[in-house]
């Protein structure tokens, strides 16, 4: 074997320091396999070591959560003895070199994140970042992504029910891949990764390990040739089929206690799924390494332990259970190894043809793994723009309207959601394309809710009002099918944490983040850093996306977005002050990229959200949108798109422009539609919680008319919505 | 009324046919791939999803396992057995219908509820329906229908053209056909219009919440039609 230097240790993304540190602790110089475990457990992936110190202040608690970060999954309580399993998670690099794959794999790791605590997958989502369209490559990455997202989850037979698509030129060189799974599980059958007792078989279950996916990031050099002879592709390869076979096996063997831990082997494959449960567990673990099931021939100790091949999961078992578990795994044709036992050693102790080829203590991977305080740079506020009449001369309502509804980032992203299967499993009650979207908890009367957000130019902006705002926005995606929110994942999305410009957005988007989700009382339960987002030095935009989950305690209470009536009445609840500064109005038709984003009053928020609710329940709101891109003028007309219908405004007169009022994207507010008998109780509700509303109009038949301006017919308004994505993918 | 629904590996509708199933009245049982016998049934379903991983031709190791000989002869016999999306997919590969799924005519999967106008003459599942335009949902790759025009003529003439993709209104035209199906065929039945193959879900669209009901029209009608 290679005989370990600074030079090998540097080569696999250690540190100088870092490998000193090794040497210290171990007493001695690791060998190469023990070298690459290393890596894999210190580094950014796994350790968390840049944004731990920050991650500890993160608001977890909460009445309903019944388990936080730190878990596969997040879990939250939802009544009647079933509970949630939750989480988001990143897959930005692999998505780049290999769309389908990465993205199909990344859909594949969150899915076995969920269903390892016990949970049965009933939710798919995702929120997906591009390059700009004139970008070469961002047509065929979104072609590759969308097809493996679909391919995935289509296969696996999970409706993916919502998601978000953004296209921004600071993806170009690194886009964004991010996958939320939602499990429904009973709250005595949660399964946790934390290994118990000493002597119990340690069993490998799923697919074969191959040689795809081995510590991607550091095998470049070419000093590991003649080891390592082919280097594979460092993308994994999905398998959908086998993790349907994994996902059903894994079920009927959680039906009794047989399990006491289990893990799935993601990120560094068998090197953190072994580490992690030992170390929960405060025990050692002894594998043996030519009994793990192999797709190729003579993959060495270090190969089997960095593998990152897909669909495989890592169970510590009750003693005596072995044979029951086997023929389970055989009914559905996996593979099936007792590969080792825990001990109480305290240390991971690998064998291979009965020769030891690596002995660390645990606490060295986990607990000593470094921890840094990264320099950060504290952000300005940008100075507010002045616009004045002369900017909005010239433009009329319509036109401005109809040029954001086509524009990347507002045009609907049916084109997308369409490859993605929806509707299996039977209960999807509210489709993509809507604020939230919903499920039936099966055979029950309750629905779960779930969006995912980021605005990653509100967060580049400002990133503590980002931060703050993101969270607000998944709240109000919620409140507005009729769902109350419980509890939040964040999947943070952030360029190089060695820079203090980077390290700072990080900081203070977490702050804003921390601070929404305290006011509102969102817990964070679960989640996943992504750092080291950039290409050529330069890094993404700031892009924390959060996905949000609520619950519907009766499915038959839930409202969607489309226009219901001619005749209603629509109203704007929460104040509209003519914040134009970071809007798609200053971005696409003034061309203003500068200023501050829209603030938060987190207070009027909760106060608006709150009251929304109420009246959702109270049967009083006939349909509801909040008001994000685009303003009201863009929110009423996606409404109107949905309903069929159209809108005639009402005279407009106020003290702000009439563009800063249509098009500014000032937080906290919803466009709701209410029967015109019912008007005068919302407006006494309104009034008497303080929240701010206009009266700006009725629904009527097929157009929609403001002001003095032509009226504009809903159907040429669906097609320009519709049509840019869709001229954009074919052409 | 009996059923049973084939759970293949890789089969991802086979829960949401039970339910449906049941909801209207079967008693349904849920028979195994590997099993030699089927349970004593009125209806056999074969239902959606990616048996065996379609990796290969889809449908095309389903129809070579273990159960599917007791499909076959439970159908030659004059049972019922109907295939949905990849059941269908599995039908053909079995030779129980006649011709073949290609790939979408746009490459890609399709999500979406469409209209088909069902054909209500000489068969068990249509015939009485109280609405023969029905919105469904369909979710597949590989839906697009082919036939020689030989066995389109055969088919035709002897009314085994079962649903067909057409506008709200019934209207059967190249704007309402999804997929590129030759003449919008959606679901085919055999001969003795015995055994039914069609892509669209009936069992994903069984209630007011869901994104339409008018599959319940569909197993209502079976149901009653059987009795």
């Amino acid at each position: 074997m290679i005989e370990v230097n600074e030079k090998i240790a540097i080569d696999h993304g250690l540190k100088k320091d870092e490998y000193k540190k090794i040497c210290e602790l171990l007493k001695r110089n690791p060998n190469l396999t023990e070298l690459g475990i290393f890596s894999a457990m210190w580094n950014e992936h796994c350790s968390y070591k840049s944004s731990k110190k920050h991650l500890k202040k993160l608001n977890t608690k909460g009445k309903k959560v019944i388990q936080g970060p730190g878990e596969n999954a997040g879990v939250i309580d939802i009544g009647d003895d079933d509970a949630i399993v939750f989480k988001i998670e990143s897959h930005n690099h692999p998505s780049f070199i290999e769309p389908y794959q990465g993205a199909a794999t990344g859909v594949g790791g969150i899915l076995r994140d969920v269903f390892t605590m016990g949970a049965r997958p009933i939710a798919n989502l995702n929120s997906i970042h591009f390059g700009s369209p004139s970008n070469k490559k961002t047509k065929s990455l979104l072609r590759g992504v969308v097809q493996g997202i679909g391919g995935y989850g289509n296969c696996i037979g999970v409706p993916t029910i919502a998601g978000q698509t953004s296209f921004d030129e600071s993806y170009n060189g690194n886009i964004l891949v991010n996958a939320m799974t939602l499990g429904l599980v009973k709250k005595d059958k949660i399964f946790y990764s934390k290994a118990a007792g000493l002597n119990k078989p340690v069993i490998y279950v799923g697919s074969k390990t191959g040689r795809d996916g081995i510590h991607g990031a550091s095998m470049a050099s070419a000093k590991f040739d003649d080891k390592i002879e082919e280097k594979k592709p460092t993308v994994q390869v999905g398998d959908p089929f086998t993790e349907k076979l994994l996902l059903e096996a894994c079920l009927e063997l959680m039906r009794d206690d047989s399990i006491i831990a289990i893990q799935d082997m993601g990120a560094a494959g068998l090197t953190s799924s072994s580490v992690e449960m030992a170390s929960k567990g405060k025990l050692g673990i002894e594998l043996h390494l030519d009994k793990v099931p192999c797709r190729e021939e003579n993959m060495s100790p270090y190969e089997i332990m960095l593998s990152e091949s897909q669909e495989r999961m890592l169970i510590v078992l009750e003693n005596g259970k072995e044979k029951k578990a086997k023929e389970i795994f055989d009914k559905w044709n996996l593979d099936f190894s007792v590969i080792g036992k825990t001990t109480n050693s305290k240390n991971i102790e690998l064998y291979f043809d009965k020769n030891k080829v690596a002995n660390i203590p645990i606490n060295l991977l986990s607990e000593e793994a470094p921890e840094y305080d990264r320099k950060w740079k504290k952000s300005k506020l940008p100075q507010k723009i002045k616009f004045t009449k002369k900017d909005f001369k010239n433009l009329k309502i319509t036109d401005v309207l109809k040029k954001i509804l086509a524009s990347p980032n507002v045009c609907s992203k049916e084109w997308i959601w369409e490859q993605y299967d929806h509707t299996v499993m039977g209960d999807t009650i509210q489709k993509p394309g809507g604020d939230a979207g919903v499920v039936r908890v099966h055979g029950s009367e309750k629905a779960i809710a779930a969006t995912v957000d980021s605005s990653a130019s509100y967060c580049y902006a400002h990133p503590l009002s980002g931060g703050k705002q993101i969270v607000c926005e998944t709240w109000r995606n919620l409140i507005c099918v009729g769902a109350e929110p419980i509890a939040i994942t964040n999947c943070l999305n952030f360029g190089n944490p060695e820079k203090p410009e980077n390290m700072g957005e990080f900081v203070e988007c977490v702050e804003g983040l921390n601070e929404a989700s305290k006011y509102l009382n969102f817990p964070v339960v679960s989640g996943n850093v992504s750092f080291y987002n950039e290409t050529k030095d330069k890094g993404i935009k700031p892009t924390p996306a959060i996905g949000g989950v609520g619950l519907i305690k009766n499915y038959k209470d839930m409202i969607t977005m489309d226009l219901k009536e001619i005749g209603n009445i629509i109203l704007v609840v929460g104040k509209t002050e003519g914040h134009l500064d970071q809007s798609i109005f200053a971005k696409e038709i003034l061309n203003e990229k500068k200023g501050p984003p829209p603030e938060i009053n987190l207070f009027n928020e909760k106060n608006n959200g709150e009251t929304l609710l109420k009246l959702i329940k109270d049967k009083f709101i006939m349909s509801a949108h909040d008001v994000s891109l685009g303003g009201i003028m863009t929110g009423i007309a996606k409404m109107c798109i949905k309903g069929k219908k159209g809108v005639n405004f009402y005279k407009f007169k106020g003290l702000i422009d009439k563009f800063e009022y249509f098009f500014s994207e000032d937080q906290g507010r919803y466009i709701i539609e209410v029967k015109k008998e019912n008007v005068e109780k919302v407006k006494k509700i309104l009034e008497k919680n303080s929240n701010h509303y206009d009266l700006i109009g009725e629904v009527i038949g097929d157009n929609i008319s403001v002001n003095d301006e032509p009226t504009l017919s809903v159907d040429k308004l669906t097609e320009f919505n519709k049509d840019w994505l869709n001229n954009y993918m074919v052409n | 009324m009996k059923s049973s629904v084939i759970i293949f590996p890789g089969s991802n509708c086979d829960r949401d046919m039970d339910v449906a199933l049941k909801k209207f009245g079967f008693k349904n049982k849920m028979v195994w791939h590997n099993d030699n016998v089927i349970p004593k049934s009125d209806l056999v379903v074969l239902p959606g999803g990616f048996s065996y991983g379609d990796y290969l031709r889809c449908g095309s190791i389903a129809a070579k396992s273990n159960i599917i000989n007791s499909v076959i002869e439970f159908a030659n016999k004059g049972g019922l057995v109907i295939g949905i999306c990849n059941g269908f997919q599995i039908l053909i590969e079995t030779g129980l219908v006649t011709g073949a799924l290609l790939r979408n005519k746009y490459l890609k999967f399709i999500c979406k509820n469409i209209f088909v106008k069902a054909n209500k003459t000489h068969n068990k599942y249509f015939n009485k329906i109280k609405k023969d335009i029905l919105e469904l949902h369909i979710a597949h790759n590989d839906g697009n229908y082919f036939c020689s025009q030989d066995d389109l003529k055969s088919m035709q003439d002897n009314d085994q053209i079962a649903v067909r993709y057409c506008d709200s209104n019934g209207e059967i035209s190249e704007n309402s056909n999804p997929n590129g199906s030759i003449q919008n065929i959606a679901g085919v039945f055999n001969e003795k219009k015995n055994i039914l193959g069609m892509m669209p879900h009936p069992e994903r669209v069984i209630d007011n919440c869901l994104s339409s009901n008018d599959g319940s029209y569909f197993f209502e009608n079976l149901l009653s039609n059987m009795k």
